[in-house]
Parts: structure tokens; C-alpha cells; sequence
């Protein structure tokens, strides 16, 4: 199954957290949110801690993939 | 690098810091409960240039400019200047210019409602009570789809820009230019303008307000959306730290002054102080930031905010040169007379709200989980 992909890139806060958390809301155990700036990365990462997800971190070019994994 | 500033504890020393160092501010000049407010002094930067002539509310403030360069240098060191551009700028122009008249209907932003309640003026309990219904119709937006869409990686010289006008401002400010015998640059004689800590005094502590709130990421409006939005307590430790650091150091000063009545720059007429606010929530909400998180952004690279700056800069045009901003309670001749807003206020804060909802209502993209 292709894994579950948010393109969160250029959105200003809290936009990004927002479609974090519908992912989250919709039972995704694991999926991948590219953001476009340090402070979104904080503001997601964040948002996966407080709902006990695990976050591996990648860098491509100028976007910033998250990897979130229950 | 780990940025320890994004942690609880950074976000809390800012806040304490920002407290302090505006109580600071007042001591060494800076008018009553109002050690920093953006909205008040980029109105004073307006007036200064005389885009409007309210003669009491002109003085080229440098706090303002400091913080953008603040934000601009730390960005630049640590690697996080990235210019960028393109998302609804009229809107965002629009946003900024009604934010602003809403904001001088109760006159300030929401640092100086947390200022004015830590001085003990209660008239901000309910802006605050306005900002947070403002903040909750923007959340309700959010989670209905609002966005006002991407912006876009650009040129260096894009954000540039916006810092080098700043940096012209301090300049304009440091070497005192007049254009002409008694015009720009203006500043008052009389009245709140009048009132400001020596340009040193107000350069560092804005620098020092800059690169805080950059690292921290600081913002009054996001400390509210986020318990709203996420329950996410984290932004409102620093909002916390703010109130108590400033209430400590009026305590201290001995300048705390609970009460509705005769409390410094500001007026009692509850409903607008109300609605005033709930606008600006609701404008800072859509446009992604508070005043201080705008002037951060701005000198990071983001063209956007820039544009909000620009556009509360004008608002504090428009608002005092059609007779649309608060004003104080005043004593008139032996009578206490409450202040607030005239009709053309009232009038602009309710379209300022229609304006919101629409585009509220009509900046919405499916989300797609």
C-alpha cells in the first residue's frame, strides 16, 4: 500500500499541524508530511509527541519530510 | 542543532523577558502600560511619517524596526532566512489594515493587553475575552479548510527588502531628519507619542525582543489557537510568563492600578474593547500570526507578513484620519468621560468582521485525508 503523503509545504501556521492532526484523526498508524520551515517542523513534531507518534526526520533540497509512525 | 529556545522553558524565558524589559521601558520613558505595543507604535511610525496627523501619536519608534532587524540577524546566523512569497497578498494587506483598526478601537495589540492587565487595567479582561472569540472563529475557518494557499521559495533580494526599509526607519529616527521646516518627520510634543525611552534604550530592547521571539517563536494569537485547536499548552507558558513578569514588576514599581476607570491611554466602553479585539483575533488568526509574530516573520524572509506589517501600518492611517480610533476616557471639564470609538469606528470595526468571514467562508480547499 503506497504510504499516506500531506504536502504541507509553504502553508502558514497552523496549517500544517492542522492536516497533521486530520491524519491523525483519520487512524493513519503511519504517514509522511513535507513541511517548508524549521518552525513547521517544531509545530508538527510537537503535535505527533503530544499523540505518541514516532517521527524520523529527512532532508530534500529545501523541504523537510516527516515520517510519522505510531 | 537543537534549538533549546523551542523548548517550555524557552518559550517561558521570552515571555518573562518580553515582560521585564517592557516594564523596563516604561520606567525609562516609554508611555504607562504601554512599554511595547506593535500596533501602537507601528501607529506612531505612521504618524511619524505623516501618514496620518493625530499630533499626539507620532514618534518614529525604533522598537519596531529592531525587532525585524532582530529577527533579520538571528535568522541569518542561524541558517533560517529563507525568502518567500506569494500566498493571497491583497488579502493579507486587507487582514493587517483591519487587524489594526480593530486593535486601535481598544488601542493595542495583544502584548499591550497583557501590559494593560499586568498594570491592572481590566478593560483588557475583555479584549482578551474579544480576542479569544476572534481566535475561535478563525480556528473554526481552519479546521473547515481556511487557507489562503503556498508560498513560494524566492530571490534574496526579496527579503531584504523589508529589513533595509526598517533599517532606513532607524536611521531616519538616530540622525533626527527633518524633510522641511515643520513637516516629517514628525514627532509629538504632547500626549503618548510624546512619551518614548532614549533611541538606545528602545534599539536594544527591541533587538533583544527580536531575536528572543525568533528563536521561541513567540505569538500571542498561536498560544490561544493552539489550546483551542490541538490542547496544546506549550505557546501560552510564554503568554503566562509575559503577564507575570510584568505584573511582578508593577507590583515592584508599585504601578499597579487595578480598575475600569482612569487607567492610562485607554477607555471603558466595554463592547468595543470587546468587538475591537475579537476583529483583530480574528484577522490575526487568518493571516497566521499576532503583530509580533508578523514583524518575526517579516524579518525571516516572509514577504507575507511583510505585506500584514504594511497593511496595519496603513490601517493606523486609515483609522486615525477617518476618525475611527479609540479614544481614551478623559476628565472634560471636571467630568469623567468615557471614551471609545465614534460611528465611523463602529462602523469600520463590523465591516472589518464581515470582511473576515468572507474570507473566511471563501479562502476554504477541500481537505483530503
Amino acid at each position: 500500500m503506497a504510504e499516506h503523503k500531506i504536502d504541507a509545504r509553504g502553508l502558514s501556521c497552523p496549517q500544517p499541524v492542522v492536516l497533521t492532526r486530520k491524519a491523525i484523526d483519520a487512524g493513519y498508524s503511519s504517514f509522511e508530511i513535507s513541511v517548508s520551515s524549521e518552525v513547521s517542523k517544531e509545530n508538527v513534531l510537537r503535535a505527533l509527541g503530544n499523540n505518541k507518534y514516532r517521527a524520523e526526520i529527512s532532508q530534500d533540497g529545501n523541504d523537510i519530510i516527516i515520517k510519522a509512525m505510531k | 542543532m537543537k534549538n533549546i529556545f523551542s523548548s517550555r522553558i524557552g518559550i517561558i524565558i521570552t515571555g518573562a523577558a518580553i515582560g521585564t524589559i517592557a516594564v523596563l521601558l516604561q520606567v525609562t520613558g516609554n508611555p504607562p502600560n504601554m512599554g511595547i505595543c506593535v500596533a501602537c507604535f507601528e501607529r506612531d511610525i505612521a504618524g511619524a511619517l505623516g501618514l496620518h496627523r493625530a499630533a499626539v501619536v507620532q514618534y518614529l519608534r525604533p522598537e519596531i524596526p529592531a525587532i525585524v532587524l532582530g529577527s533579520f540577524i538571528i535568522s541569518l546566523i542561524m541558517k533560517e532566512y529563507k525568502p518567500r512569497a506569494g500566498s493571497s497578498t491583497v488579502i493579507r494587506f486587507f487582514l493587517g489594515v483591519f487587524a489594526m483598526i480593530g486593535a486601535l478601537a481598544f488601542l493595542g495589540c495583544p502584548w499591550r493587553a497583557l501590559l494593560r492587565l499586568a498594570g491592572g487595567d481590566l478593560n483588557a479582561v475583555t479584549a482578551l475575552l474579544g480576542l479569544v472569540l476572534g481566535i475561535t472563529g478563525g480556528v473554526l475557518f481552519l479546521n473547515n479548510g481556511y487557507s489562503l494557499g503556498r508560498s513560494y521559495d524566492n530571490r534574496k533580494s526579496s527579503g531584504w527588502i523589508f529589513p533595509a526599509f526598517m533599517l532606513v526607519l532607524v536611521l531616519l529616527n538616530v540622525f533626527d531628519v527633518s524633510f522641511s521646516e515643520g513637516g516629517p518627520i514628525f514627532s509629538s510634543t504632547a500626549g503618548p507619542g510624546s512619551m518614548h525611552a532614549s533611541v538606545w534604550i528602545s534599539l536594544t530592547a527591541g533587538l533583544v525582543f527580536g531575536v528572543l521571539a525568533q528563536r521561541s517563536r513567540f505569538c500571542t494569537m498561536g498560544s490561544i489557537r493552539d489550546i483551542i485547536l490541538a490542547r496544546d499548552f506549550h505557546l501560552i507558558s510564554g503568554v503566562a510568563a509575559l503577564l507575570a513578569s510584568a505584573t511582578i514588576g508593577n507590583l515592584i514599581l508599585r504601578k499597579f492600578n487595578p480598575g475600569f476607570t482612569s487607567q492610562p491611554v485607554a477607555h471603558s466602553a466595554h463592547l468595543w474593547n470587546f468587538l475591537g479585539m475579537a476583529l483583530a483575533g480574528l484577522a490575526f488568526a487568518l493571516a497566521g500570526g499576532c503583530p509580533g509574530r508578523q514583524l518575526i516573520l517579516s524579518g525571516e524572509g516572509d514577504a507575507d507578513a511583510g505585506i500584514f506589517v504594511l497593511g496595519m501600518t496603513t490601517g493606523a492611517a486609515i483609522s486615525h484620519n477617518f476618525s475611527m480610533a479609540g479614544k481614551p476616557d478623559a476628565v472634560i471639564d471636571g467630568l469623567y468621560t468615557v471614551g471609545g470609538i465614534g460611528p465611523w469606528g463602529q462602523i469600520a470595526v463590523i465591516t472589518g468582521i464581515l470582511f473576515c468571514l468572507i474570507v473566511g467562508f471563501t479562502m476554504r480547499e477541500k481537505i483530503r485525508v
